[in-house]
This record gives structure tokens, C-alpha cells and sequence, in this order.
């Protein structure tokens, strides 16, 4: 049995219907859990002797709007001596996304959740330093959301240029 | 100004930044000052909060985002091939290995093959911008420690690197010369003699660069000890690439998930025993050769390799011009692909790569269409920031110069 | 002319106010450090590389500080949180002041079109010269600087304070 299987096993055992969904993609095994045991989950994978998945690669997020539960956040988790790659990934309704924190079982997790925060808005609760990382700290919106406009100014051409350049804020000195 | 009035002013204006400092800040005993985004030694514009205590940092608190770029949302407002643009311009010392690892997660997510000879030329340019990357890394951390001749030096060998870029793709940095499938297009004749030629340049400057610096009493007295983290520490804050090795723990993207035909190719990966800023530094001297070892390796091979440098799929890689003369599918092919490019299927891969800085992730997740759903990168520089307050604590501020130095962060990596 | 006939061999050179605060000017103009991302690397093979020096110029020694500087090369993309910065340092440098808008990204935004760059640095200072390239190379670069001294050059006394 390799080690992917083991955990699955491992996994439907302990924690049954917390357990949505496992598919296989390109050789990947992704993990669909239920939101609310995400932190024991990820602790009993860290901590098992036999599965000792110890190393949180990486923590991030992606936006399915207008499909409901529109966040999903993902947790790439790996054993380091095979090595095993794992993902985790969990569902957050758009109204009032709330997730528990993996702050005290992966330290690294702090700025990856910032940035899910950041980007997202979706919140982490028990984290120790809940504030916004990449954007300013008065930005308003969250901008990695798909109703979020990507922002860009239009493009110059010759039947537009005079309406733009009026309305540019060039500096003075 | 006086203790009363120093503090009035840190409650007020660092109201949600108290919690990250300690007690004596808010009594006035030590002073929180601002190392702001523009300063010659942060390699970029990295801000950083320093609570210092004479000369000693209490608390360094780095703030980020001064480069955000929006990459990630820009990227899925694109098509595949042209948001591979845009990823040459994030980890500017990278750009050969950033391109690698999102071409690597196209690759996997479409299921496409790539032909040999790309793979070993594929394996050749990373291994060029890993050195590359790490003469630039020497420049300015010596420069930060005080020994600037070397930035001098280490720019005039990167000149001749990119020489060799500009000759396979008209680019002295942002290539974009690793597509999806393959590479964009075969490399001239001229490019194996301008390898060697670089292969046999460089190995007596570096040791002209060591002997400067490995066994001199300053540069010891500088970096030994200095920003120590032991290998569990590093572990636990997922710290990967030379950082990580510095504290000996074994784990080379090359070596244990490999990639690109790694697995093929006889190289060491250097560990250090410390943990701290001299063995960091050792580490990486030690990569230029392993690297120039490889490359060695793979020309050898190369010139065995014939064939064609992109995959066949005219799905995901365009017919050559002299075949759309001839045939209709070609055709429609070369138009379907520039106008509306090739469509993903709906799912999510997680592909890593060793860059000269750690672990280079890109996660791709496809919803059937043109454009991707979501690029995150997962990139090195930021991972590595994260434990900067604890391997700084009871350093002098000088210190903390040449720690951010031996992390080897790049501001784009960081920022996105 | 007789004037310089009779005391030329005295060690004497005629000329214009202009064109001796001009020269002066152009030749000794130190750039303030302000390497934001990509650009930086090419401007740093402009100072530093072997074959485009810029110490030919007088313009290798790159000061930190924006009060001992005369020339601000804003190398790379400039975003909203990292703009109130930018107009700040460029408010701390005395006059005369010079900006080269160097790279896609400073002068127009690049190929980031969207909501974390300014799309263009002119919106925040003014600009004099603008190179362009994606990143300019050294050579370019050096143009750009060229040009700003024969922009320099021909400066008029109306135009100075």
C-alpha cells in the first residue's frame, strides 16, 4: 500500500464523514474536507507517526464565484523522507467566510494566511496577526476575488487619446 | 524628543503593529525605527521595523508589498502563452526558472510530452541562470558586508551568461524562451562553443572570489554565527533551498522530486552544519560547481540529441512557419492558438522546482477555458522571510544587513 | 577674440554663466539609489559592468541618501503603496533635479495594466527623460542619460530657481 493510500485510510477512519471527497488528478491526490475539522486534520497528519506529513508547502486559495461555496483553500502538505505530496482542500460559503487557523500546528502558515486574508478576505480565526500583508493597510476590497475588476486603464489609441490624456493625473513639480 | 512624547507617538501611530513589539518599546527604553523601503542594503524595497535596543534589534518586523505587482490576477486575464510573459518579470533573477516551473505545471495539467532535446536544453538554461542568480547574490551580499570589488567582478562574469541568453533569444534577461511543449525555438550553432567557453571562463575567478573571501579573518569574523537557525527550526518555518541545506537538512528538489530528465545527471548537493550566514554563503560557492558540472553533463548530451525542440501536439505548440505554407491543419492550428489559444481541462496540479532560492511552486487550477483559473506561486523569497525576526534577535543592525543578504531574497519573489 | 589672443597663454577660457553651470551640472550628476525591481539589475550592470561604465560620466557613485543626490532613475515598476514614497523622496532631493523614467513600467505601466501599479511615474513626478525597453539595456540606458545632459545643456538662467 503506498503512502497516499495509507493516509486515506488513515484518514476515512478517523475522521468518516468530516471526509467530502478524494480524487486523483495527473498523479495528485487531492482531499476535499469539511471546514470545520480542518485543524485536527491537519494536526493528526502532522503529528501520526506513520503518516508525519511535516511540511506545509504551500497555503492558498481560489475563488469559484458565482458558484457557492465560492472560496476554496488549499493546503499542500509533504512528507518529507518519500517524498509524499498531499492536498487538502476545503470549502467557505462567500457570506461570511471563516476558517480555522493552522497557525499552531505549521508556523509558516502565518503569512500564507495573511495573504488568503489579504487577497480573499476570507478569515482566519486564532491567528495571531490578522492584518493585510501585500496590499496597503487602508486598501478596501479584496483584490484576487473574480468580482473584483482587475483595475486597468484603458489603452491609448488615436480616436480616444484626447478624452485619456485630459483625464490623466500627471504630477506637478 | 522626550520618553513621554517618543511614546505617545508609537500608540498612536503603530496602533496595529503594537502587538508585534515588546514592553519596552511602550515605555520609551528602547527605539522602533523605520529601515524604509528605500535603503541601499535591503535589496530591494523591503521595509523593515526595527526595534532596537543601542545597536542590538529586539524585534525586526518586515513589511512587504511595496513591489505587489498583481501578477496573479493579471495572469488570469490572459491566455496560457501570454500570461508566460509575465512570469519571466517575477523573480527577476529567475526568469529562465520561473518560465520552467509554470511551463512544467502547463505540461502536466494539459498532459503533454516533452521531446528530449528541449529537456536537456531546458536543464542547461536553469542550471546558467542558477549561476547567474547566485553571481548577483555574491555581488551584493559581499557588497552588503563591505567588500564591494567583488559586485564588479560578479557583473562582468553575468555579462558574458547573458551574451549566451541574447544569442538563443534575442533577450538579455526576460527570455521568455521556455514555452509550453518545449522551447520557443532551436538554439544556433554557436551556442555550444559559447558554453564551453563560459565552462572554462569561470572556474578561476571563482577561486580568485574564494580566496578573497572563504578563509579571510573579516569575512569570518562577519558571518559566523550569525543569524543561526538549527534544522528543525527551519523546518517548521518551511525554509527551503540553501537556507534550509545551511542547516543540514538533505532536501534538493533535483534530487528527491525530480524533474526535466534530473535524475539522469551526476551532481552533489552541498549541506551544510551551522546553520548560519558563512555556511549559507559556502553552500552556494559550492553550487557554481556543481552547476557547471551539470551543464558540462548535459552538452555532452546535447550534442548527442536530434530532434525537434517543441512537442508535436499542435494543440498546445504551434506548427513551424514552413509547414503552414503546405497544410490546412497547420493553418488552423497556428490561428486557433494565437487568437483563442488552447483550453485546460478543469482540475488543479501543484508542480515545484529547485530555483536558486528554494522552492519554486506554481499552482495551476484550469476551468476548461483559455485563461487559467487561478496561478498562485508559491514562491521562495516570501517563505523564507517569514523566520527574519528570530534568526535577527540580539544581532547588531549591521547583522541583519547581511542576514537578509544570506536568505538571498528578491523583492519580486517576495511581492508577486 | 583679440581678448583671447593677447591672454589665452595667461590660463584664461572665456565663456557664458550657462554653459559653465551646465557643464557643471552635467558632469558630476550622482543618482540616488532607487532600484525598485528588474530595471535595477540592468542599472546595476550600467554602473558596475565593465563594459558600460558609467564612472566615465562621473555618475558611479550612486548616493542613498535623496539629500546628496541630483538624479533619481526610477528603475522598475512603481506600485500604490510604494508611490507616496516615491513623491516623498522626490520632494527630499534639492534643486536642481532630474527624473529618468527608466523601463516600460515607469514610464507607462508596462504589461502590468491593472490595480496595483501606477500606470506610469509622471503621474507622481515629473519626468524628463523617458527609456524604454523591457528592461532597457545598458546601452539605452546610457542614451537616456546622454540625452538628459544635452537636455541639461541647453537649460536657459530663466529656467533655473
Amino acid at each position: 500500500m503506498t503512502h497516499i493510500e495509507k493516509t486515506i485510510a488513515a484518514l476515512k477512519e478517523k475522521f468518516g464523514g468530516n471526509i467530502v471527497d478524494v480524487t486523483e488528478f495527473r498523479g495528485e491526490t487531492t482531499i476535499v474536507v469539511d471546514k470545520v475539522a480542518i485543524l485536527e486534520v491537519v494536526r493528526f497528519l502532522k503529528e501520526a507517526p506513520d503518516l508525519r506529513y511535516t511540511f506545509l508547502a504551500n497555503l492558498t486559495a481560489f475563488d469559484d464565484w458565482p458558484e457557492e461555496p465560492r472560496f476554496n483553500v488549499v493546503y499542500q502538505l509533504r512528507e518529507m523522507t518519500l517524498p509524499a505530496n498531499i492536498r487538502l482542500k476545503c470549502r467557505v460559503a462567500g457570506d461570511d467566510p471563516q476558517i480555522a487557523s493552522v497557525v499552531e500546528v505549521f508556523r509558516n502558515a502565518n503569512w500564507h494566511e495573511r495573504e488568503v486574508y489579504d487577497m480573499f478576505g476570507v478569515t482566519f480565526t486564532g491567528h495571531p496577526d490578522h492584518r493585510r500583508i501585500l496590499m496597503p493597510a487602508d486598501w478596501q476590497g479584496h483584490p484576487l476575488r473574480k468580482d473584483y475588476p482587475l483595475g486597468y486603464e484603458e489603452v491609448e489609441f488615436t480616436f480616444n487619446f484626447k478624452e485619456i490624456e485630459k483625464k490623466k493625473p500627471y504630477a506637478k513639480e | 524628543m522626550s520618553a513621554q512624547a517618543e511614546t505617545e507617538l508609537l500608540d498612536t501611530t503603530l496602533d496595529e503593529l503594537k502587538h508585534l513589539f515588546s514592553p519596552r518599546a511602550h515605555s520609551g527604553e528602547t527605539v522602533v525605527l523605520n529601515m524604509g523601503p528605500q535603503h541601499p542594503s535591503t535589496h530591494g524595497v523591503l521595509r523593515l521595523i526595527v526595534e532596537l535596543d543601542g545597536e542590538i534589534i529586539i524585534n525586526a518586523v518586515p513589511d512587504i508589498g511595496f513591489l505587489h505587482t498583481g501578477v496573479e490576477k493579471n495572469m488570469e486575464a490572459k491566455t496560457f502563452l501570454k500570461a508566460l510573459v509575465m512570469t519571466d518579470r517575477l523573480d527577476y533573477l529567475n526568469n529562465m526558472g520561473n518560465n520552467l516551473t509554470y511551463c512544467l505545471a502547463i505540461e502536466k495539467l494539459m498532459d503533454v510530452k516533452v521531446p528530449p532535446r528541449a529537456q536537456i536544453l531546458r536543464v542547461i538554461l536553469a542550471e546558467l541562470q542558477r549561476i547567474g542568480s547566485h553571481l548577483v547574490w555574491l555581488g551584493t551580499h559581499s557588497t552588503d558586508i563591505a567588500s564591494q570589488s567583488i559586485l564588479f567582478y560578479c557583473f562582468r562574469e553575468r555579462e558574458k551568461i547573458m551574451d549566451i541568453f541574447e544569442m538563443i533569444s534575442g533577450q538579455r534577461m526576460m527570455t521568455s524562451y521556455i514555452r509550453p511543449g518545449g522551447v520557443w525555438r532551436d538554439v544556433p550553432a554557436d551556442f555550444i562553443p559559447a558554453v564551453r567557453d563560459f565552462l572554462a571562463y569561470l572556474p578561476p575567478h571563482l577561486d580568485d572570489y574564494e580566496a578573497l573571501l572563504t578563509n579571510n579573518p573579516i569575512w569570518i569574523d562577519r558571518t559566523k554565527g550569525i543569524g543561526v537557525i538549527n534544522a528543525e527550526d527551519a523546518l517548521a518555518w518551511a525554509l527551503t533551498g540553501p537556507s534550509l541545506r545551511g542547516s543540514g537538512v538533505n532536501f534538493d528538489i533535483r534530487k528527491v522530486m525530480p524533474y526535466c530528465g534530473y535524475e539522469e545527471y551526476d551532481f552533489e548537493v552541498p549541506l551544510g552544519q551551522n546553520g548560519d550566514v558563512y555556511d549559507r554563503y559556502y553552500i552556494r560557492m559550492l553550487e557554481f560547481r556543481q552547476s557547471m558540472r551539470i551543464v558540462e553533463q548535459a552538452l555532452a548530451k546535447l550534442e548527442k540529441a536530434k530532434g525537434p525542440v517543441i512537442t508535436n501536439d499542435r494543440k498546445v505548440a504551434p506548427p513551424p512557419r514552413s509547414e503552414i505554407g503546405v497544410s490546412m491543419e497547420a493553418l488552423i492550428h497556428h490561428f486557433k492558438l494565437w487568437t483563442e489559444g488552447f483550453n485546460a481541462p478543469k482540475g488543479e496540479v501543484y508542480v515545484a522546482t529547485e530555483s536558486p532560492r528554494g522552492e519554486l511552486g506554481v499552482f495551476l487550477a484550469g476551468n476548461g477555458g483559455p485563461k487559467p483559473h487561478r496561478v498562485h506561486f508559491r514562491t521562495p523569497s516570501f517563505v523564507n522571510l517569514q523566520p527574519l525576526n528570530e534568526m535577527s534577535k540580539n544581532h547588531y543592525v549591521a547583522d541583519a544587513v547581511g542576514i537578509i543578504g544570506s536568505i538571498d531574497i528578491v523583492l519580486g519573489d517576495v511581492d508577486r | 577674440m583679440g581678448l583671447e589672443q593677447k591672454l589665452g597663454d595667461m590660463g584664461i577660457v572665456t565663456t557664458t554663466l550657462e554653459t559653465a553651470v551646465n557643464w557643471g551640472r552635467t558632469n558630476a550628476m550622482w543618482p540616488m539609489l532607487f532600484g525598485l525591481a528588474c530595471c535595477a539589475m540592468e542599472m546595476v550592470s550600467t554602473v558596475a559592468g565593465p563594459q558600460n561604465d558609467l564612472s566615465r560620466f562621473g555618475m558611479e557613485l550612486m548616493r542613498a541618501s535623496p539629500r546628496q543626490s541630483d538624479l533619481m532613475i526610477v528603475a522598475g515598476r512603481v506600485t500604490r503603496k510604494m508611490a507616496p514614497v516615491l513623491r516623498r523622496l522626490y520632494d527630499q532631493m534639492p534643486d536642481p533635479k532630474w527624473v529618468i523614467a527608466m523601463g516600460d513600467c515607469a514610464s507607462c505601466g508596462g504589461i502590468f495594466n491593472n490595480y496595483a501599479i501606477v500606470q506610469g511615474v509622471d503621474e507622481v513626478v515629473p519626468v524628463d527623460v523617458y527609456v524604454a525597453g523591457c528592461p532597457p539595456r545598458p546601452e539605452a540606458l546610457m542614451h537616456g542619460i546622454i540625452t538628459l545632459h544635452e537636455k541639461v545643456y541647453k537649460m536657459k538662467l530663466k529656467d533655473w530657481a
